[in-house]
């Protein structure tokens, strides 16, 4: 559905790469750096975009590198949680932001997926993931975001990022992701 | 009193010989303390048992020492063999301390028929307890031995057994999850659904021909309903947000589900047909896990509206009377009702363990029926007299079933992968 010119689809692996990051701590910054490489993988999407076809009209190129560069600037990027809580932390306020300034240029829609850690029952965690994932949402709304281009739901522990049982695993399930449709 | 049963099983269903089973199962029986008061009983090999393809006393052996409730006594090397009433003499087994002995003999019958004829006699005094005759293909002997299990089961201990019943359970084997139902020893598993998505949540219809479960196929939990005959499933909730932890009615008709169409996980009840939805409970907090209670009057289900989990019951009747019932330990939950409502089985969290208890509803007194670190979905046999759950064992999660009434437990399915979210199945119609 979206061609990405080579530049920007590189910049989306390298970007994604980041997100991939095993530590949430890193992920934050990441995900913080994210906004900054957003913005900055939008001039290069479209300088590259006019640089590798210079005959193609250049909005609709514009249009779609930057629209690609903002994707590729949230794309992956995920809110983490302390234990039992579901408030989001400063540090991710920044990725619920960028998220929000995505949604808000691009009209777009996006299931946002609660996830805990792995112990405890299958059915309460999916309730614990729905609150961490409504938290998310009624953030999103608070900065602008339309209720209809949201919808909270839950993966409970079903979809652990980190299958260990350190402390560390335990703090990379925590979290919500954000798959856009 | 002396009983005689003539069983003639010439045809058994279709379905039931074409069976396959994907992956064996062994169990692993693993009985814990209180042997004084179990039925001290010996199980003789059938005269002629060679024969057979597979030794039918053996898996009459694992079943009754599953339940906990038998204490099994191996017969001495060298022992005759009685193939009739006739020729069996007790006294051997008064002096081993036998209360009673099942024995009999295989026959070869025309058409490649073979008849099974046993019987089951108390030593001391000597009576006649069963006697009964199957005449059946070599592919029907697996349900042979579970239906001579329950014939010893009741006639030696005078209530309702519990093999002619399945289990439903959940394996997790690499990506993949395959929601699989087999014998209640884990044996002959078949899958009924496969996905690269997690399924959870397994619920059996009260006729044991459908079940309900969370499937997340579509990218969020939703709930299918699936004939487990024809194969074919339909949606049956799939509302924004999570749909989940769905359980039926005593009646079949409705299911308690949850939904989170207020922005909190609330209970729903739904008509099987998908139809008729209303919100059953009300707070602000996360209400889950609904149960029926079996006269289908009132529901069980988990809340954090205290501040952690605790399992509540609420009347169906509309009058939002919520009473809780759990005060010991910060998180209990996945409630279970006994199918007498006397009982409720749950998780208990203590000390970093999850734990299986046993509440008496009457008294409040819970006590624990399982003895790892992460047990979970407990689901109660059709009798009453047992409990299965899931439970971590080095990373691995597999199937435990619990006696109600002894502190036993006996592991099943070792099936490859991760066996969880365990339920018991109704009777078998």
């Amino acid at each position: 559905m979206k061609v990405l010119p080579f530049v920007v689809a590189a910049a989306a692996v390298l970007l994604s790469a980041c997100a991939s990051t095993s530590n949430p701590a890193d992920t934050a910054n990441a995900g913080n750096a994210a906004i900054v490489s957003g913005n900055s993988g939008s001039t290069t999407g479209s300088a590259g975009g006019s640089s590798l076809n210079p005959a193609q009209p250049l909005p609709q190129v514009d249009a779609v590198s930057a629209e690609a560069a903002a994707y590729a600037g949230v794309n992956g990027k995920s809110v983490f949680f302390d234990f039992d809580q579901f408030a989001i932390k400063d540090e991710y306020k920044g990725v619920v932001e960028a998220h929000a300034a995505y949604l808000g240029k691009y009209k777009g829609r996006v299931l946002v997926q609660g996830n805990t850690d792995v112990r405890g029952s299958r059915e309460y965690n999916l309730a614990l993931g729905q609150r961490r994932a409504e938290s998310v949402k009624q953030s999103l709304e608070v900065l602008g975001v339309k209720p209809e281009q949201v919808e909270a739901v839950s993966f409970g522990m079903e979809k652990p990022r980190a299958t260990g049982t350190t402390d560390s695993d335990h703090a990379q399930n925590r979290r919500a992701d954000f798959a856009y449709q | 009193m002396h009983r005689l049963i003539a069983y003639c099983w010439r045809m058994l269903l279709l379905a039931m010989m074409l069976a396959a089973p994907l992956a064996r199962a062994d169990l692993t029986v693993d009985i814990v303390g209180g042997g004084s008061s179990r039925y001290p009983l010996t199980i003789l090999p059938m005269q002629n048992e060679e024969w057979l393809p597979e030794a039918v006393t053996q898996t009459v052996k694992s079943d009754l020492a599953m339940t906990g409730l038998f204490g099994l006594l191996e017969p001495p090397g060298g022992t005759v063999l009685p193939a009739s009433p006739q020729a069996f003499d007790p006294a051997p087994w008064q002096q081993n301390g036998s209360r009673a002995v099942l024995y009999g003999k295989v026959t070869k019958l025309e058409g490649g028929l073979l008849r099974l004829t046993f019987w089951a006699e108390t030593v001391n005094p000597r009576e006649q307890k069963l006697a009964a005759e199957f005449d059946v293909h070599s592919s029907q002997l697996r349900d042979v031995a579970h239906r001579i299990a329950d014939m010893v089961y009741e006639a030696l201990l005078g209530s309702k057994s519990l093999f002619a019943s399945r289990i439903a359970f959940v394996v997790q084997k690499g990506k993949e999850s395959r929601l699989q139902v087999a014998d209640v020893d884990g044996r002959r598993a078949q899958t009924v659904l496969r996905s690269a998505e997690p399924i959870i949540s397994p619920a059996w219809s009260p006729d044991g021909s459908r079940l309900a479960y969370v499937s997340f196929e579509n990218k969020k939990p939703v709930i299918y309903v699936q004939d487990l005959a024809t194969g074919q499933r339909r949606l049956l909730a799939n509302f924004k947000g999570s749909n989940s932890a769905p359980t039926w009615s005593p009646d079949g008709r409705k299911l308690a589900i949850v939904l989170t169409l207020s922005g909190n996980s609330q209970v729903y009840i739904i008509n099987a047909d998908g139809t008729g939805l209303s919100r059953f409970s009300y707070s602000d907090a996360i209400d889950t896990e609904p149960v029926f209670s079996p006269d289908g009057r009132q529901i069980a289900f988990v809340s954090d509206r205290s501040g952690g989990p605790q399992i509540y019951i609420q009347p169906l009747d509309g009058s939002k009377t919520v009473r809780r019932v759990t005060f010991q330990g910060a998180y209990n939950v996945s409630p279970a009702f006994s199918p007498d409502g006397r009982q409720l089985a749950y998780v208990r969290r203590e000390g970093g363990r999850f734990k299986v208890m046993l509440q008496d509803l009457a008294t409040g007194d819970a006590r624990m029926i399982s003895n790892s670190a992460f047990d979970e979905s407990p689901s109660f046999a059709p009798n009453g007299k047992m409990v299965l759950y899931a439970s971590d064992e080095g990373g691995r999660s597999v199937l435990y079933a619990a006696s109600t009434q002894h502190p036993g437990r006996v592991k099943l399915g070792v099936l490859e992968g991760q066996v969880q979210d365990a339920a018991w199945g109704p009777f078998n119609p």
